[in-house]
């Protein structure tokens, strides 16, 4: 009897955190269809989870950015340490946007709200997102100290026994620079976790549960476990590996080493570059937000995320360095580096693991966020009226190459979020975006060839002008390949017109001028000259590759219908093979 | 929407209607005289489909005691379309589109759909990369001309095309919903030079903003056009060969029915007639039993298929998702912006296999044992333990009269798969081991039918769930528990739902046009040419099925608060858009968002994007 008990309540628990993983997606699935924000809404640049007593994650939904995996999960004892669970009422919300409390820069608000159950807190949900505007320089790298960046909100209500802070609400409008947004945002992400909380107390209710803490040791324990047990196939030891990219106006170098031993994996960034006088410096919870991600994805990406999961995986850097930065330091742009971390972390991994790990790709996004208007181009001679504008648009060049596959053309990694149509961009803004597809030859050759950029051309429309807030990566370090496979097309900043640009900072785009930005590719992966003649006719064929490139970085002669050129092919190759 | 109910044909004697549904292995056929029916089951055969369609025509009929001639009407529906998709066995297609936009349909969303999976791939474009032609051509969003089309661009391409044997062309341009004109003379060169090839503008088939889904749903279209007008032409001959003279109509995935120009002019929007079929089964069951509000639950031997029906109609969406290649997962098929009935598909039917997962939990599907080897107690080498394994277990299914007793189960190898998958690894005995799998696979419907619920802005637990499809009814009513549904319907006539679906299909056609406009600013006299242009679209389609019954409108706008990304439906009361046309428009839409998100925002300006109208 007490067998078939145990056999039932095994069984009830699995269909639990079932359950509570399809709540936190109903939580997240809620936010987006009600935000505003573009970079919530259309990029799903956003996080939902659920919380036990003692502020440990349960479950979290799996959503665009890993960003946010442990920062959300860091912020919220920082909650409960402010607020106490019993002073909590029915009806409260709380938020912030502390960057070194959340998750690294005032762009993203997280909101946290307790669940009640029979009198008493059983669970938290909280949720961040990044609005469109925080007020201060706005979204870009050239702020010097965190007060430049916009509006801190420190912890504290949103909402009061289901009363908005009004106080709070005026402060934020006053602020910035879309306020209807901004608060319909706020709105939502509150509106999302009353959605958790109300699916929670259903499933408690069902299940006849007083509190998580049974279901919660469970999760936590089974995942710690389990992802103990994939760190267990891994051989111990020190891996080590360096990137350098481009930083702001000095080369930043990336300095990891990463430690298996029989039950944890720990990653350390001693040696890496000092703190950037510039905006994209990283705080500590978003290192580590992207280092674990970089590690779950090799290691472990079958795992759920909570705390039980993210246990054994622990880190450091060095207080100052360009990964754990204190305040004041600027830090808006902080996805600039932080999205470099997986390539870094998969340097080491390749190392460790069999198949080994994905070439560097274009890594960082490019994210557009241009400004228009009578005070941004002021001085500059235009004829008509310039409209006052704000844009921000997600685009990403080529992954790497896998071990047993091409790159992703124009596709992001590490970050998950979706890019914008072009169409939906060009009704609510005064652009034209003349050209936006693939950048042939951008992608590392190699037996796996890398994933390619793309070129992107953005005129203001009837030739006005406007600034683009520059942030762009890999323009003087591309990605390299890995196993022998080649370099990618680092990325290009210039003017239609011909003259070169910087990649990070604010700049302006003349009348009648356009803006082009030429995305950088992934690296390839193993030995070109191994890569099937067929493959790489057809890349041809395509135009992902040039004839030129077949032949130089492939050693493939094609005939003029691009039909292989057997006996040329293997005299280049074999001539290759002896350089 | 008409009802043939009420034609003139139908005055003299019961109606005999035929509905036929070419699935992936069987051909269902039903007929119905008065309220008689007779139904049949085929095999779908493959290379000329035409053939088992008048194979199982001719035995329902016989059945009948009926001769061809008493037939009225034919409603036919295939899922020949979406496997030529799947398969990738459609015509050799080339995208004539915007200079500067040529890779718009292989760079998609420029995200992954799965976030941790590194060595996921993306599904390849329809039309492959050297068989894109860039024009140089543009218009602003608001449809003003920036660069006129290079007319002869277009011209020059002629030959290329040629000499790649293009059967279909899809015409996309940015912008060309707000204004077709470049789409149209591109057309008219290719037309003109090119007759005998069928060309697609994308500002016809998916007049809407955003550029991969409209150029993905015109190389859909493009894709299936050669093919799809080949059968549906045939078969109109072989019909009247064999002396079904009564007009022949289609069935559409928006579930309404239409004539055979309509739809190979449009063959995409054939796509999912089959569930749209199931869909309307349901919707008319509900009707005879009175129920307002159901869910529907379709569960076969890959799927299960959950839609929200509420007063007696299906939700519809505009968009949907084709061949999918990943787990049945958002984002990794091709997107369609076509009217569709909105229903939810998880990989959860009687052949999903269950496995324990590297957290030791019972995970199950969407890997699916299919019919070959199929579930291990079919006795066909299947090892692994499916969902049908752990129902012949539980004592769910008499193994002796499986499939009304054309096949008997091995009860002994579903055992052994449990164990040897299930039992073992997390210590169970089998009667445990079979209750987990199920659990588990009802627990994964159940999600997916409350997530589908709160994306719709809809409550579960006051529906009633109707079941349908082989595996369905052995679990409802677990189904129904977790959702706290108290009430379940299994109709007879199941087997066959689509195909009797279809038979209540009413002949309607739904026209969409995105037409931008705000609240504050609104413009009532173009909203109101809008609308009658839009209805003059659906008449000509719908007219001439209609047998002179009165037709039924049905008018949506799509809304939002200025800034959001999602709309949400509105049913417009009201075609002449007035003085206070602005005001009566957010009363309405206030209504329809706080149904589904509880509260409304007093500050924000509300726009309009698209307008559709269901005749």
């Amino acid at each position: 009897m007490a067998k078939k008990i145990d056999a039932l309540a095994q069984i009830h628990m699995q269909v639990m955190w079932n359950r509570l993983i399809s709540v936190v997606e109903e939580q997240a699935q809620t936010l987006v269809r009600t935000a505003f924000s573009t970079s919530v809404r259309e990029a799903g640049d956003l996080s939902a989870g659920v919380f036990d007593e003692k502020g440990r994650m349960l479950a979290q939904a799996v959503t665009g950015t890993p960003g946010h995996i442990n920062s959300m999960a860091e912020a919220v004892p920082h909650f409960i340490a402010k607020f106490p669970l019993h002073t909590m009422k029915p009806g409260d919300h709380f938020i912030t946007n502390d960057p070194w409390q959340a998750s690294g820069h005032l762009h993203d608000f997280t909101v946290v709200s307790p669940t009640f159950h029979k009198g008493k807190v059983v669970a938290l949900f909280a949720n961040t997102i990044h609005v469109v505007d925080i007020g201060g320089r706005g979204f870009g790298p050239d702020g010097r100290q965190v007060f430049e960046e916009g509006i801190n909100i420190p912890i504290m209500h949103l909402f009061k026994e289901g009363k908005a802070n009004e106080t709070l609400m005026e402060m934020i409008r006053t602020n910035v620079r879309e306020p209807m947004q901004v608060e319909g945002d706020l709105f939502a992400a509150a509106a999302c976790n009353d959605t958790g909380s109300k699916r929670l107390v259903d499933m408690m209710t069902e299940f006849e549960l007083k509190d998580l803490n049974k279901l919660g040791g469970f999760i936590i324990e089974s995942s710690r476990k389990a992802t103990i047990e994939k760190i267990k196939k891994l051989k111990p030891g020190i891996y080590k590996n360096t990137m350098v990219t481009d930083g702001y106006d000095a080369p930043v170098t990336i300095v990891a080493a990463l430690t298996v031993t029989k039950d944890e994996i720990h990653v350390d960034y001693e040696g890496t570059s000092g703190a950037s006088p510039y905006g994209i410096n990283v705080v500590f919870n978003y290192t580590k937000a992207y280092t674990c991600f970089g590690v779950k994805c090799i290691v472990a990406p079958d795992i759920p995320n909570n705390y039980g999961s993210l246990l054994p995986i622990t880190f450091s850097a060095p207080l100052g360095s360009i990964l754990n930065v204190e305040r004041p330091w600027a830090v808006a742009a902080r996805h600039i580096i932080g999205h470099c971390l997986p390539d870094t972390v998969f340097g080491c991994l390749h190392q460790v693991v069999p198949e080994g790990a994905q070439a560097e790709g274009s890594a960082s996004l490019w994210n557009v966020q241009l400004r228009g208007g009578p005070s941004v181009s002021g001085g500059v001679a235009y004829k008509g009226n310039i409209p006052e504008f704000e844009m921000l648009q997600f685009n990403s060049g080529g992954t790497g190459a896998r071990p047993t596959k091409d790159g992703l053309n124009s596709t992001a990694f590490p970050s998950g979020v979706r890019g914008m149509p072009v169409e939906a961009n060009e009704a609510i803004t005064p652009v034209v975006f003349w050209k936006k597809e693939l950048r042939p030859d951008s992608g590392g050759a190699g037996t796996q060839r890398g994933g390619l950029g793309q070129v992107i051309e953005i005129g203001g429309i009837d030739g006005i002008p406007f600034d683009v807030l520059a942030m762009f990566e890999r323009c003087d370090n591309p990605a390299h390949g890995r196993a022998g496979g080649g370099t990618a097309m680092s990325g290009r900043v210039s003017l239609k017109s011909g003259k070169q640009m910087r990649g990070k900072g604010r700049q302006s785009i003349p009348p009648e001028d356009r803006l082009v930005l030429e995305l950088p590719g992934g690296g390839g992966f193993g030995n070109a000259m191994k890569r099937e003649p067929k493959r790489v006719a057809k890349d041809v064929k395509n135009g992902y590759i040039s004839r030129e490139a077949a032949k130089r970085d492939y050693g493939v002669a094609l005939r003029d219908d691009l039909s292989i050129d057997d006996e040329g092919t293997k005299s280049l190759r074999t001539q290759r093979a002896a350089e | 929407m008409s009802t043939n109910k009420n034609s003139a044909r139908a005055a003299r004697k019961p109606q005999t209607r035929l509905g036929v549904d070419i699935g992936g292995t069987f051909t269902d056929v039903a007929l119905e005289i008065g309220t008689t029916p007779y139904t049949a089951k085929t095999l779908t055969t493959h290379g000329a489909p035409e053939r088992g369609v008048l194979t199982g025509m001719a035995e329902v009929v016989a059945k009948a005691g009926i001769k061809p001639q008493d037939v009225d009407i034919i409603i036919y529906g295939t899922t020949l379309a979406t496997n030529m998709l799947i398969e990738r066995r459609g015509a050799k297609t080339a995208l004539v589109t915007t200079e500067g936009f040529r890779d718009s349909i292989e760079m998609r969303n420029e995200n992954r759909f799965e976030q941790y999976d590194v060595n996921i791939d993306l599904p390849e474009p329809l039309v492959p990369r050297h068989l894109r032609f860039p024009i140089p051509e543009r218009l602003t969003a608001q449809g003003r001309v920036l660069l006129p089309l290079r007319e002869d661009a277009v011209e020059a391409l002629i030959p290329q095309l040629e000499k790649e044997g293009i059967e279909s062309i899809a015409v996309g341009f940015i912008h060309s919903y707000a204004h077709p004109i470049h789409e149209q003379q591109a057309r008219d060169i290719l037309a003109r030079r090119l007759p005998k090839i069928s060309i697609t503008l994308s500002s016809d088939v998916s007049p809407e903003m955003r550029e991969f889904e409209r150029f993905s749903t015109a190389c859909a279209n493009a894709y299936v056009q050669p093919l799809m007008s080949r059968h549906l032409t045939a078969l109109g001959h072989d019909l009247k060969a064999a002396g079904f003279d009564c007009p022949l109509f289609l069935m559409l995935s928006g579930g309404g029915i239409t004539t055979l120009d309509t739809a190979i002019r449009f063959p995409v929007r054939l796509v999912e007639s089959g569930p749209a079929g199931g869909a309307i089964f349901a919707s008319h069951v509900a009707h005879q039993c009175g129920a307002k509000n159901v869910v529907s639950y379709d569960m076969g031997g890959t799927t299960a298929k959950i839609c929200m029906i509420d007063a007696f109609q299906p939700q519809t969406s505009r968009t949907f998702e084709v061949a999918r290649v990943y787990r049945f997962m958002k984002g990794s098929g091709l997107p369609l912006r076509i009217p569709v009935i909105e229903m939810v598909e998880i990989g959860a039917g009687g052949g999903s296999l269950a496995h324990i997962d590297s957290l030791g939990r019972i995970a199950v599907g969407p890997e699916s044992a299919g019919s070959e080897p199929g579930p291990a107690c079919y006795g066909r080498g299947g090892t692994k333990p499916a969902v049908t394994d752990a129902d012949v277990i539980l004592g769910k299914i008499d193994p002796n009269n499986f499939a009304g007793g054309r096949m008997t189960l091995d009860r002994d190898s579903a055992g052994k798969a449990l164990i040897a998958e299930v039992g073992k690894p997390l210590g169970l005995e089998l009667p445990h081991a079979a209750l987990g799998v199920s659990e588990m696979v009802d627990e994964n419907m159940a999600n997916a039918a409350r997530v589908h619920a709160i994306e719709s802005g809809k409550d579960i637990e006051v529906r009633t769930l109707i079941a349908f499809g082989g595996a369905a009814p052995i679990h409802v009513s677990r189904l129904a528990e977790k959702l706290a549904i108290p009430r379940v319907i299994i109709p007879t006539g199941a087997g066959v739902g689509s195909a009797i679906g279809f038979l209540r299909a009413p002949v309607a056609y739904e026209v969409i046009r995105s037409h931008h406009q705000r609240l504050s600013k609104f413009n009532g006299r173009t909203a109101t040419a809008l609308i009658a242009e839009m209805r003059a679209e659906a008449k000509k389609v719908v007219e001439p099925g209609a047998a002179g019954a009165k037709l039924v409108e049905k008018r949506i706008a799509f809304m939002r608060y200025v800034g959001q990304g999602h709309e949400v439906a509105v049913n417009l009361p009201t075609d002449k858009f007035g003085a206070d046309a602005a005001k009566a428009l957010r009363k309405a839409f206030e209504k329809s968002y706080s149904e589904l998100y509880d509260r409304t925002i007093p500050h924000l300006d509300v726009e309009v994007l698209t307008w559709a109208l269901l005749l």
